[in-house]
């Protein structure tokens, strides 16, 4: 070289041209030099006889072409409209899922935390710990934070409504939906003991949250409806408390738990021990839920309340299913309980939650 | 009042926010058309605006309704100040004017801001309600389509070919007040675009008045190019050829041909003269009849002087066919064919075809390239109404053209096209065509009625060798060339190469695969001023022909094959440098002889490592010249040397020999001096400069294994193509560091970058292996003191290898003639004359289009008088000549060897394609497809709807915002596509065909971090049916394919 260089360089395809590899490097914040690079450790020289500045040639065009691009993307409805690329379809529904498609070392950062600029400032923390580069984490928490404007306010099912609007797939909607509500009801999980936690374990919990906790699991045409927890339901939960405060209904609870579980597994003495703390642990944490700060804490406390102590003595996920199945059914057997159908909702959830997160 | 014009304003969506305190926009919408405006309401704080206004109307002359585009401006109101211009749309209503075409504009157009680029799209309805106009003598000439296309087009017969049409149009330009401030960047480039359209629109309806005079109902190979003269002015011309075209039924297959005998008029001997075998003689001339560089002020020249100012001597009745070639051509009846055809193309001014493929039975012989250039000063248009300097450059150009096809025993030139390279006041005009002898039936009225449809299928094919025939006088060869007898029918004589400009006519027989061949060059010329500039670039013109035609015969040498097609060379000047770029489609004709090898001599000889080096030289050519051959599969069948004419080796020796035996003819064959091998190219080594040429010759990297690449319409010998199409705008612009350059650095660095830009479209394209990029044409421009430009417009088009590699043998000349018949339907010429085709042929002598070209022959330029020492003993000792110093070339046996079948790791693709076809049905938006050629493969063109020609300028002030130059033009030129998709689907159609982008004018200033371009592109609209489904509806709905609405 030395003696030109190239001022100008373009390629445009009536048929926009995109490499899906090159694209998830475009999505993944690298620089045109080190896609070039991957790509070329990659092998894709040998497929066509090319050089390293064929190679930059073609990085740089398509980088522009996603650039450009970007704008339509954060409306994907409009990148179907649009006049300016040519794209087949299926290459579009290719564009928008992995455009917002997330990391799950980032979403784990940023879930529950609130969407604000003040969080957007703390992402380059999250970029160094995750070793996401700064620019993919702000495509990603700015594609949360769209999702989340434009489905805020509006009526109907929180996961059709993020398709409707986004066109994503059925699975990275379900995503997008538990992304929202955590959001919306800012949860914790950055705490050290939820760090075991999965994204997909906190996305199955949201589910069942959305699904029985929330207004729409009653109402389906009201506004937030799946992205508020029911009030009235929250209010409810008070009554559990007698429960434990019931001298007598936490004995008989107890002893109908044990006597359906003796025999059954390998912890019952741990069991039998701890059954009470363990009670005090699920009720109290519902009779919390009706303040806003402590649903924020649910899913700390139900580790702290819960698994920690089962886990300390060495239950398994057979033993806890086992527990917490009979814990719930033996309360139908309390003559004296008045609240059944708030003690199912509750439990319910509370059970697929624990043994989705009752792990290592 | 001819005509009125109905427009209605529907909608608009993704429009910009105006307003940055709402978020949103308060738009209407202005439709203006000539200097009637309406409006709209207002539509308040709306980015997606109902409008659905009532149908504007305006009454105006037809005239107008060629002549200006409507208007549409978008703007959002403003209460307090003055509304904001979002964009506009200029919308060309000439496909509404006739009748064949469109009948209605409808659809989704990007609103387009010369600052901004789109700018949301706007929904719009236009009709037009023309009334009979009965007015002989109108202005107007609506209704006179226009193709683009190069070729009859598919759906159409030529009734009649009426000929050449030109003119050309100009005024000031409106940029130049730019310079002075007087008004915004944006006012001052709409005030282009709309004298620009304006002009593009007076242009066509003068050539149409022209073609309507002519008695024509069409211009096909209709281009039209701008010159920027700067501070001169501007000038919009065009060429084209008029024809009279019917449209073809598809149940026409009944009507048999009226006459399968040949027709009556052919055998009466038109009376003309005898020929005048020695209007050639005058100038050195040569196969590549190229060069007068003529340079002279502009102001000398008028219309009258312009035709005496050429050497040659234009008496109209002057032929070719002298009484001993007539003789071997065919017998009498031929001769008379061809004075009759030549008396009336000499009715013509300029007996020029714009048209690169043709009929069959159309074209006779080919007898080669003809070009001129010449150097123009530019000054100031002073009279917009007389463009009368301008007029007389091109007619002199054009009388040259003319002379040069005379001199090779043509009456006629296709493949014709005209071009220019300007900096600053200096203007290189050149054009070119192919001399070749044509069928009179099409020129003449009344004797068209024999013809037929798809039912020719089952007569003989036009004998595959005659265009290669040459049509010179064998004694008087205006060149030295190598004569054989045709190794296809081993009558007639066929030059050793032929070089034409044309498509490769579809009956011809090739043997392997052709291949792109370019050759590049960069010369140097000091900085200078006025007239010493433009002598400065007359006399560098003729050697930079030479060397282009040099390397451009070795490659063929290095290739095995002998013809080119498609040729065209391109030299654009600069303040310090001019750039050549020749680029053509190289093929192994089969009924020419198979080309000798390359030799290289030492100078002189002398001590052994020398000749050690020579010797290697010789077999890494060797070795590549082999590679070559089984990598285009150029295998031809072993000949008997004896039976026919082998080449003469000396061609002076030769003259002589013809000259004493020149009244026997006939028997000149036998005395041909036969040197038994055919006689080898040598390149000689001896001088610095030759370095390059081997240099370039050897590093000419074969396109990767799955790939072809050609200029032409399709690859000889790629038959059955499949429907992967993609078309794409490649630009580069590489800045040279102002060190010391070379000529050989120059050289050097321009080859690199065309071949880095090769290998850029491979790998980007690498995907649709096996394919073939088609129509790959380049054009340079040298836009700055240091830059270069390079911008490339094809299409890839995939194919099914195995049929390929095996079949097509077989299916090739029937899926060919077929294609032929159907689109392209033809008179046929059941004359008898033939001689000529094989006896298997009874009829369909001269059908064969008869292109041949000897091109062997070098530029030689007629300023010969220029130093250059080794120059005239090339041309005369008619021996190729390439210098060449000691120097190692490095690329070894390295991969040429793979074979296609390790080619494509990817499924065919035809299913590849079915795939996206499916689920492009799901889009909103209509799929239109664009192609630099005149089909779709696996396709048939129902409908054209009109010529799509735009312009458009884009300026920027924020640069480096914009992604830097290439993201500036990036966007822009994918601005450019959607506009012309949006177009095309406006008009109901699917695809825009023979697209081409033929201007690309890119200046930047990074300091002031601004940059301006202008493009201009054009094809043709048309609505195309897969042929799976015409087969299933045997009548297809026009509307079926006109998917081009979109419903919000």
């Amino acid at each position: 070289m030395g003696k030109m260089s190239v001022e100008l360089d373009v390629f445009v395809g009536n048929t926009t041209i995109m490499d899906e590899e090159v694209y998830q490097f475009w999505l993944d914040g690298y620089t045109v030099a080190d896609a070039v690079r991957v790509r070329m450790e990659g092998g894709v020289l040998q497929e066509c006889e090319a050089s390293a500045e064929v190679l930059h040639s073609d990085t740089m065009d398509q980088f522009r072409t996603f650039q450009m691009c970007e704008r339509l993307l954060h409306c994907p409805s409009k990148l179907a409209n649009q006049l300016l690329f040519q794209i087949p379809p299926h290459r579009q529904a290719m564009l928008i899922e992995r455009y917002y498609a997330f990391d799950d070392a980032f979403v784990r950062e940023v879930l529950g935390k609130k969407l604000s600029k003040g969080t957007k400032k703390d992402l380059d923390d999250v970029s160094a710990k995750t070793g996401i580069t700064l620019k993919s984490c702000r495509r990603q928490f700015d594609n949360f934070k769209r999702v989340f404007k434009v489905v805020e306010e509006l009526k109907g099912s929180l996961v059709e409504n993020i398709q409707q609007h986004f066109l994503l797939s059925d699975k990275l909607a379900r995503d997008y939906a538990a992304i929202v509500f955590f959001a919306n009801n800012r949860f914790e999980t950055g705490k050290r003991k939820l760090q075991y936690l999965s994204f997909q374990d906190f996305a199955f919990c949201a589910v069942q949250l959305i699904n029985n906790w929330t207004v729409g699991a009653v109402d389906n045409m009201v506004e937030d409806m799946d992205v508020d927890l029911d009030k009235e339901f929250l209010q409810d939960l008070k009554d559990l408390k007698v429960l434990i405060t019931d001298k007598d209904m936490l004995d008989q609870h107890k002893s109908l738990v044990c006597t359906a579980l003796r025999g059954k597994t390998k912890v019952f003495n741990e069991m039998e021990a701890n059954f009470k703390n363990l009670s005090r642990g699920l009720v109290n944490i519902a009779a919390k839920l009706m303040n806003a700060k402590d649903v924020r804490d649910f899913f700390i406390d139900l580790v702290e309340k819960f698994i920690e102590p089962c886990r300390s003595d060495r239950w398994t996920a057979g033993d806890i299913k086992l527990f917490l199945t009979h814990y719930t059914n033996s309360v139908h057997i309390l003559d004296t309980f008045k609240h059944q159908v708030v003690w199912d909702r509750y439990m319910g959830v509370v059970k697929s939650c624990i043994l989705k997160m009752y792990h290592d | 009042m001819p005509g009125k014009l109905k427009a209605k304003i529907v909608a608009g969506r993704h429009l910009p926010v105006m307003d940055r305190a709402s978020d949103l926009t308060d738009a209407f919408v202005e439709v203006k058309f000539g200097n009637t405006t309406f409006k709209t309401d207002v539509y308040p704080k709306s980015l997606n605006p109902q409008w659905n206004s009532e149908w504007f109307k305006f009454e105006v002359d037809d005239e107008d309704l060629q002549d200006e585009p409507l208007q549409i401006t978008v703007l959002d109101h403003d209460t307090y100040s003055a509304n904001d211009a979002i964009g506009k749309v200029y919308i060309d209503i000439d496909p509404l004017l006739s009748s064949e075409a469109a009948t209605v504009i409808s659809g989704w157009f990007p609103i387009y801001d010369t600052i901004h680029g789109i700018r949301g799209e706007i929904n719009v309805l236009v009709k037009v309600d023309l009334f009979n106009d009965l007015n002989r003598f109108r202005q107007s000439s609506c209704g006179v389509k226009f193709f683009c296309t190069t070729s009859i087009p598919r759906c159409y017969r030529a009734a009649m070919v009426h000929g050449f049409v030109e003119e050309l149009v100009v005024n000031e330009d409106p940029e130049y007040q730019w310079i002075d401030r007087i008004r915004t960047p944006r006012a001052s480039n709409e005030a282009r675009q709309r004298l620009i359209s304006l002009m593009s629109g007076e242009l066509q309806r003068k050539i149409g008045l022209k073609v309507l005079e002519m008695g024509g109902n069409a211009v096909v190979g209709y281009l039209q190019c701008f010159d920027l003269e700067g501070e001169s002015g501007l000038v919009v011309r065009a060429i084209g050829t008029a024809c009279t075209l019917e449209k073809l039924s598809n149940s026409s297959a009944a009507a048999p041909p009226a006459c399968n005998s040949p027709s009556k008029d052919i055998k009466e001997p038109p009376f003309s003269e005898d020929p005048n075998p020695n209007t050639h003689s005058s100038g050195p001339s040569t196969p590549l009849k190229t060069q007068t560089y003529s340079f002279s002020p502009s102001k000398s020249y008028s219309r009258q002087s312009s035709s005496s100012d050429t050497d040659l001597s234009l008496t109209p009745k002057t032929g070719m066919g002298s009484g001993g070639s007539a003789g071997k051509e065919g017998g009498p009846l031929k001769t008379l064919l061809r004075q009759q055809t030549q008396s009336a193309l000499e009715q013509r001014e300029f007996p020029f075809f714009t048209l690169t493929s043709f009929p069959p039975g159309f074209l006779i012989h080919v007898g080669g390239v003809v070009s001129a250039r010449s150097v123009k000063l530019l000054d100031r248009i002073h009279n917009p109404d007389e463009p009368e300097t301008r007029d007389a450059w091109w007619e002199e150009i054009r009388q040259e053209i003319k002379s040069h096809a005379r001199a090779l025993g043509c009456h006629a030139v296709v493949g014709y096209s005209e071009s220019t390279s300007i900096c600053e006041e200096v203007c290189i005009l050149s054009a070119s065509g192919t001399a070749a002898v044509l069928h009179p039936k099409f020129m003449q009225e009344g004797c068209l009625d024999g013809y037929s449809d798809p039912s020719r299928l089952e007569e003989p094919s036009p004998p595959s060798c005659g265009f290669c025939h040459i049509p010179y006088d064998e004694l008087n060869i205006p060149f030295p060339a190598h004569l054989t007898y045709c190794y296809h029918c081993r009558r007639q004589k066929v030059p050793d190469v032929l070089f034409t400009t044309i498509d490769m006519p579809a009956e011809a027989a090739v043997t392997g695969k052709g291949c792109l061949i370019q050759a590049r060059l960069c010369r140097l010329k000091k900085k200078a001023q006025g007239e010493v500039n433009a002598t400065a670039i007359s006399n560098l013109l003729p050697f930079m022909e030479y060397e282009l035609h040099t390397q451009l015969m070795n490659k063929l040498k290095l290739r095995g094959m002998n013809a080119l097609f498609g040729l065209r060379i391109q030299i654009s000047v600069g303040e310090n440098m001019l750039v050549g770029l020749a680029s053509a489609t190289a093929v192994y004709l089969t009924a020419l002889p198979t080309p000798g090898g390359i030799q290289i001599a030492g100078k002189t000889p002398s001590d052994i490592t020398y000749e050690q080096h020579i010797s290697n030289m010789q077999k890494k050519i060797n070795d590549t010249i082999a590679k070559n051959k089984e990598l285009y599969e150029v295998n031809p069948p072993e000949v008997i040397e004896e039976v026919i004419g082998s080449p003469i080796p000396e061609p002076r020796q030769r003259s002589r020999l013809f000259r004493s035996h020149s009244e026997s003819s006939d028997e000149v064959s036998e005395l041909d001096l036969s040197h038994g091998k055919k006689d080898a190219f040598v390149l000689e080594i001896d001088d610095t400069d030759a370095v390059e040429d081997i240099h370039s010759l050897l590093t000419d990297t074969p396109a990767p294994a799955g790939f072809y690449s050609c200029n032409t319409e399709i690859m000889p010998g790629i038959y059955n193509w499949t429907s992967g199409l993609q078309m794409f705008t490649s630009v580069r612009v590489f800045r040279l560091s102002n060190a010391n350059l070379t000529n050989q650095g120059l050289n050097k660095i321009f080859n690199d970058l065309c071949e880095n830009l090769l290998k850029s479209l491979y790998f980007k394209l690498r995907s649709m292996i096996p394919c073939c990029l088609c129509h790959l044409n380049f054009t340079v421009a040298v836009p700055e003191d240091e830059l270069i430009q390079v911008a490339v417009t094809a299409v890839a088009m995939t194919f099914d290898k195995d049929q390929a590699q095996e079949n097509w043998k077989l299916g090739a000349d029937k899926t060919h003639m077929k294609a032929i018949v159907e689109n392209e339907e033809q008179l046929q010429f059941p004359l008898e004359l033939c001689t000529e085709s094989p006896s298997t042929n009874p009829f369909s002598p001269c059908r064969g289009t008869g292109l041949q070209e000897s091109a062997n022959a070098h530029a030689t330029p007629r300023a010969a008088s220029v130093d250059y020492s080794s120059f005239a003993d090339r041309w005369s000792s008619w021996i190729e000549l390439i210098r060449l110093k000691a120097q190692t070339i490095r690329r070894g046996s390295i991969k040429t060897t793979s074979s296609l079948e390790k080619a494509s790791p990817l499924p065919e693709g035809r299913s590849r394609s079915l795939r996206s076809t499916r689920s492009y049905a799901g889009s909103t938006v209509a799929v239109v497809k664009m192609t630099p050629l005149s089909f779709i493969p696996g396709t048939r063109i129902i409908k054209y709807l009109g010529i799509i020609n735009m312009f458009f300028i884009r300026e920027t002030t924020s640069l480096r915002e914009e992604g830097g130059v290439s993201g500036f033009l990036h966007a822009f030129i994918a601005e450019v596509f959607a506009m012309v998709r949006a177009h095309v689907a406006a008009l109901g159609g699917n695809a825009v065909v023979s697209y081409s982008m033929k201007e690309c004018v890119f200046m930047e200033n990074p300091n002031k971090n601004q940059a301006q371009c202008l493009i201009n592109v054009s094809g043709d609209a048309v609505i195309f049916m897969r042929e799976s489904e015409l087969e299933a509806t045997p009548a297809p709905p026009q509307t079926s394919c006109s998917g081009g609405e979109v419903t919000t």
